[in-house]
């Protein structure tokens, strides 16, 4: 087995793998850098900059940057948390969030960030963004209003060949989310299970589904967000 | 020394931040030991009859009316709070935002599958009706607004810890449970 490279965060004393991203060594290490698109396993994407940390005075994100030997990570630090929340709320106002009618609410990443920020309002005006939902495949809703472009689904959802099923359309605040049809009749209910479950938002809904666990048993409602990330040294 | 002066409104709202407030249960005792009431659903006075200290607003704009009252409301309390998700954001009446308010009436009034009985065609326009909005503003954007409470609605102990917190200046307490948007 490579060596190990040691490294800090916030000044404790971590060890990463060769090659290994600060986001994937922090979680090994027990210690939680807030995100949105990255998900366990996959490529990163580098698409939400919520986990965004300083190193050497420079703003870098944690999942898409590779540990150095001797690196210092800044992760829980007023500046960057302020950054993040700010992120967040921006995120809030460049789609049209109705939480209270989510079928995701209580299981939202989105809206658990919210919380562990304590957003009472965007700071940022609300831009009510016209979007277009796609209810035309058999097992899934695409609810473009609440998408906020991470690529977990283009990234992890893909047929036995490795075809995505899901992909990017247009370009600029004209980029959408978009599903092939032809795939899409295809998929298993595991698929459209497991494509609801990694959507971190309410973008990707499964039908004749939804509101099926009652308020106060769903993920965020009694613990916030990384909660669990424990400290392992 | 005089109790602070608390009023409160429901614009585009349901009413179920008012039914959160009286969801404090037997600490409403208690808050009316803090506070006095001024316009409010509450104890139904309709008009100012003096300034007041906190105003609580409920639900965002969707009509000249709501703007007229929440600019009153600015004008007559020293500090105003959203309360909610649709004084905050719109909430479920800014749903109709991507829709042309032509559409919306036509679908409310002409088109709908419960539209029983309109052989005249009419949609509502008389003056002494609320001009409705483009469409469904969040308070803010309409006057300064100093505090937030979100939730849909918002639970009843952020509402009581925020008031308790204006009333005594002690700091808001914000436990994990309380700050929740459904």
């Amino acid at each position: 087995m490579a060596e190990k490279i040691k490294f800090t965060i916030d000044g404790k004393e971590c060890y990463a793998e060769q090659g290994q991203t600060i986001l994937a060594a922090a979680l090994d290490n027990g210690v939680y850098i807030p995100s949105l698109c990255y998900l366990k396993d996959l490529i990163p994407a580098g698409s939400c900059r919520i986990c965004n940390v300083k190193v050497s005075g420079r703003f870098m994100t944690a999942c898409t940057t590779p540990v150095n030997d001797g690196m210092e990570v800044e992760n829980n630090t007023p500046e960057l948390e302020e950054l993040r929340k700010s992120i967040v709320e921006m995120l809030f106002v460049s789609g049209n969030h109705f939480c209270p009618a989510c079928e995701k609410s209580g299981n939202c990443e989105l809206q658990a960030l919210a919380y562990k920020y304590q957003m009472m309002v965007p700071r940022f005006p609300y831009i009510f963004p016209e979007k277009e939902v796609d209810p035309s495949s058999p097992k899934l809703f695409i609810e473009r209003n609440r998408c906020i472009l991470c690529k977990r689904c283009i990234r992890s959802i893909k047929d036995e060949s490795g075809k995505s099923l899901f992909a990017f359309k247009k370009r600029g605040n004209k980029l959408m989310i978009n599903l092939d049809h032809e795939l899409a009749a295809t998929m298993t209910d595991e698929m459209a299970e497991e494509a609801m479950e990694i959507c971190p938002v309410g973008s990707i809904l499964r039908k004749e589904k939804g509101f099926d666990q009652p308020i106060g048993h769903r993920k965020f409602d009694k613990q916030a967000i990384g909660s669990d990330i424990k400290s392992v040294i | 020394m005089s109790k602070p002066i608390v009023a409160t409104t429901s614009l585009a709202g349901c009413f179920g931040c008012h039914m959160s407030l009286l969801d404090i249960d037997e600490r409403i005792l208690e808050l009316i030991e803090l506070v006095e009431f001024n316009k409010s659903p509450v104890d139904d006075i309709k008009v100012f009859t003096k300034q007041c200290d906190i105003g609580l607003i409920e639900g965002g704009c969707c009509n000249s009316e709501n703007v007229h009252v929440l600019k009153e409301f600015r004008k007559n309390c020293k500090i105003l709070v959203s309360l909610g998700e649709c004084a905050i954001m719109g909430g479920l009446p800014a749903l109709r935002n991507g829709i042309p308010v032509k559409e919306c009436l036509q679908e409310a009034y002409l088109d709908g599958p419960t539209v029983i009985e309109n052989s005249g065609k009419i949609l509502p326009n008389d003056d002494e009706l609320p001009m409705i909005l483009d469409k469904v503003y969040p308070c803010h954007e309409i006057v300064k607004i100093d505090y937030y409470l979100p939730g849909c609605a918002p639970r009843a102990d952020l509402i009581w810890n925020a008031l308790i917190a204006l009333v005594t200046g002690d700091e808001l307490k914000l436990p994990y449970e309380v700050v929740k948007f459904d």
